[in-house]
């Protein structure tokens, strides 16, 4: 369904390219997490893919279409985005902003139908947004806001959806909580979702696929593979911590400086 | 389930609610004006020139040549301000942004002296040309700076933030102010109505041959405010989201701009620096629709507007025993104590400053 060929993110001018050629494609169903370093170009990928940037070569095409080439109003119908972003909006309530998931489909107006009424009723509902709905959306905690943002993008009821680090201000909890409603999401209506993660045990246990960016490059498969393969260690380990392919856990290094403290 | 169908209803409820509440208001000071002033005409004199303007003549001459352009021009150009600053607002994701304290209408009155001290240095042909053309010649003049000085603050709006902008504004609008009293002392030969009210703004040196020139782009200039509304809507999330909706945002920015420009620009050639209106009208109407979102804005900001211009307007023009009142001096009355506490208090400045 979301086919990548030779795509290369970055940007023109002295940062230049950031993650080099990738060709893959995926199938609706498919939960990637993607996880790598900070900084490792994971949010240029991912803006890349969902269209917010152009790419430096190469195509990423949805069903045939080439993403770049859609109307601005196409790109939304086919693919939702949450960023890192903090939105602030006084003077909206949560149910508005869940709302506005709709306008790519609405008229000049931005009027819901009875139809993009249900949709959003659903996509709050699935959410577990029901009760923030009336709430003034800056009253609410970071979590929450999440939880909204969630149910726009779910709202959108797009092919693709693309998540930035959203995970990062919920607790293990909430965390578990939102990757599984993506992963079944993904699964029972045949989307594919796309979401980066600094959580590396939960993304090993949760993901259908891993996308590794790691020095420009990005790596990817199931985690049995990556693990095997040695390619967890690679980009993770350093002085402190190391990975343990058995447990699947990473643990501090007995005799290190951080240990020590 | 039920609490929230409710809430959904209340809305468009309080908003219909509230253009009633405001048409019967502006009915009243448009109605007081007419018939109370330095002559005062009772209702039923009012009322007798509208179905036979033939029978009082003076009544007729009164209200038909004085009175009545001026509760028009009033209720245009303040519907006109309190549009321009919900898009300003939305624009600039800045509560206290309107075509007035961002210096748009310092622009426009520059572009106008420029182009009557033009006019008046290259000899009594122009002057003439520019008397015969003088409507197309005024907004022409008031579209250009109003343009000029916009994409100007848009360009600024990236490097600085919220407050900064906003004196920046209103210096220019001192610095304009001053050019303009300057140039006008070296070319006060042409003089007359061309330079009334441009010091202070008025209504009251508009006929209904200018409201022809004057209308025309502030409707266009509805028209593309209304079409901007959705997007708008969705820059409140910011631009990226903005985007991943289906908003294409840079054009969306012109289009905005292009919209403040035709709404502002005429009402500058016309009236004069209106303070005020355009920058808290915008927050009345946010308070009445109990949301931001920005279509339903606009037809409460038009109204509110308006009403606030003819209020004011009223006030100028009682009969008092001498003429020392200026529409700006009530609308800061009024309008600069709003400014105080919506930058103290208004949860829209919170973390913006």
């Amino acid at each position: 369904m979301l086919e990548l060929k030779a795509l290369t993110s970055g940007y023109h001018g002295t940062r230049g390219v950031v993650v080099e050629p990738v060709s893959l494609t995926l199938h609706g169903g498919d939960f990637v997490c993607v996880i790598g370093r900070n900084g490792a170009g994971k949010s240029t990928l991912m803006r890349t893919i969902s269209g917010l940037q152009p790419p430096i070569s190469g195509a990423a095409a949805l069903e045939g279409r080439s993403i770049p080439e859609m109307s601005a109003q196409e790109r939304a119908q086919a693919i939702s985005v949450i960023t890192t972003d903090r939105v602030s909006s006084p003077g909206l309530l949560a149910r508005d902003v869940i709302e506005l998931g709709r306008q790519p489909y609405t008229n000049w107006r931005g009027q819901l139908t009875s139809e993009d009424r249900d949709i959003v009723r659903e996509a709050t509902h699935r959410a577990g947004a029901d009760e923030l709905s009336p709430k003034p959306f800056d009253s609410l905690s970071d979590g929450e806001r999440q939880r909204v943002m969630i149910a726009r993008a779910l709202a959108q009821t797009s092919k693709v959806m693309v998540l930035d680090e959203i995970t990062a201000f919920l607790d293990l909890p909430g965390r578990v909580e939102v990757m599984a409603l993506l992963r079944r999401h993904a699964s029972s209506f045949g989307k594919v979702v796309l979401l980066s993660s600094h959580d590396l045990e939960l993304s090993l246990e949760l993901a259908g696929q891993l996308w590794v960016v790691h020095d420009g490059r990005l790596s990817f498969g199931d985690s049995d593979e990556l693990i095997s393969n040695g390619v967890i260690e690679r980009v993770f380990d350093n002085e402190d911590v190391c990975f343990d392919p058995s447990r699947r856990r990473f643990a501090m290094i007995q005799g290190s400086q951080a240990a020590a403290d | 389930m039920n609490q929230t169908a409710e809430a959904v209803s209340q809305r468009p409820r309080s908003g219909v609610a509230a253009i009633a509440v405001f048409a019967v208001a502006i009915a009243a000071v448009s109605l007081f004006t007419l018939s109370y002033g330095q002559v005062v005409l009772g209702l039923d004199r009012v009322f007798e020139v509208f179905y036979s303007p033939a029978s009082d003549p003076v009544a007729t001459q009164i209200i038909q040549n004085l009175r009545l352009p001026r509760v028009v021009t009033g209720l245009i150009a303040g519907a006109a301000l309190g549009v321009s600053g919900v898009l300003m607002q939305a624009l600039f994701r800045n509560p206290m942004a309107d075509a007035w304290s961002l210096g748009l209408l310092a622009g426009g009155q520059l572009g106008v002296a420029l182009i009557v001290t033009a006019a008046a240095f290259a000899g009594p042909v122009a002057i003439s040309f520019l008397t015969a053309f003088q409507g197309v010649g005024l907004t022409t003049g008031a579209l250009i700076g109003v343009a000029v000085f916009a994409a100007m603050m848009v360009t600024l709006s990236r490097r600085v933030g919220t407050i900064t902008l906003l004196v920046v504004g209103l210096m220019l609008g001192f610095t304009v102010q001053g050019l303009v009293s300057i140039v006008t002392h070296f070319a006060n030969r042409i003089g007359g109505r061309v330079y009334s009210g441009w010091n202070d703004g008025t209504f009251a040196s508009t006929t209904f041959g200018d409201l022809t020139f004057m209308l025309p782009p502030i409707v266009v200039g509805l028209v593309i405010a209304i079409a901007s509304a959705k997007g708008l809507s969705s820059l409140m999330l910011g631009e990226a989201y903005a985007r991943s909706l289906g908003t294409n945002v840079q054009r969306l920015r012109w289009q905005t701009l292009a919209a403040v420009v035709l709404l502002v620009a005429p009402v500058t050639a016309y009236c004069g620096p209106i303070t005020f209106i355009g920058l808290i009208v915008p927050h009345f109407a946010r308070a009445i629709a109990r949301t931001s979102l920005i279509l339903p804005l606009i037809p409460l900001a038009a109204l509110a507007g308006g009403l606030l211009a003819i209020a004011a307007d009223a006030v100028v023009h009682l009969p008092w025993e001498q003429h020392f009142l200026h529409l700006n001096m009530i609308l800061a009355v009024i309008g600069a104590p709003v400014v105080i506490v919506l930058l103290l208090f208004s949860p829209l400045m919170k973390g913006n400053t």
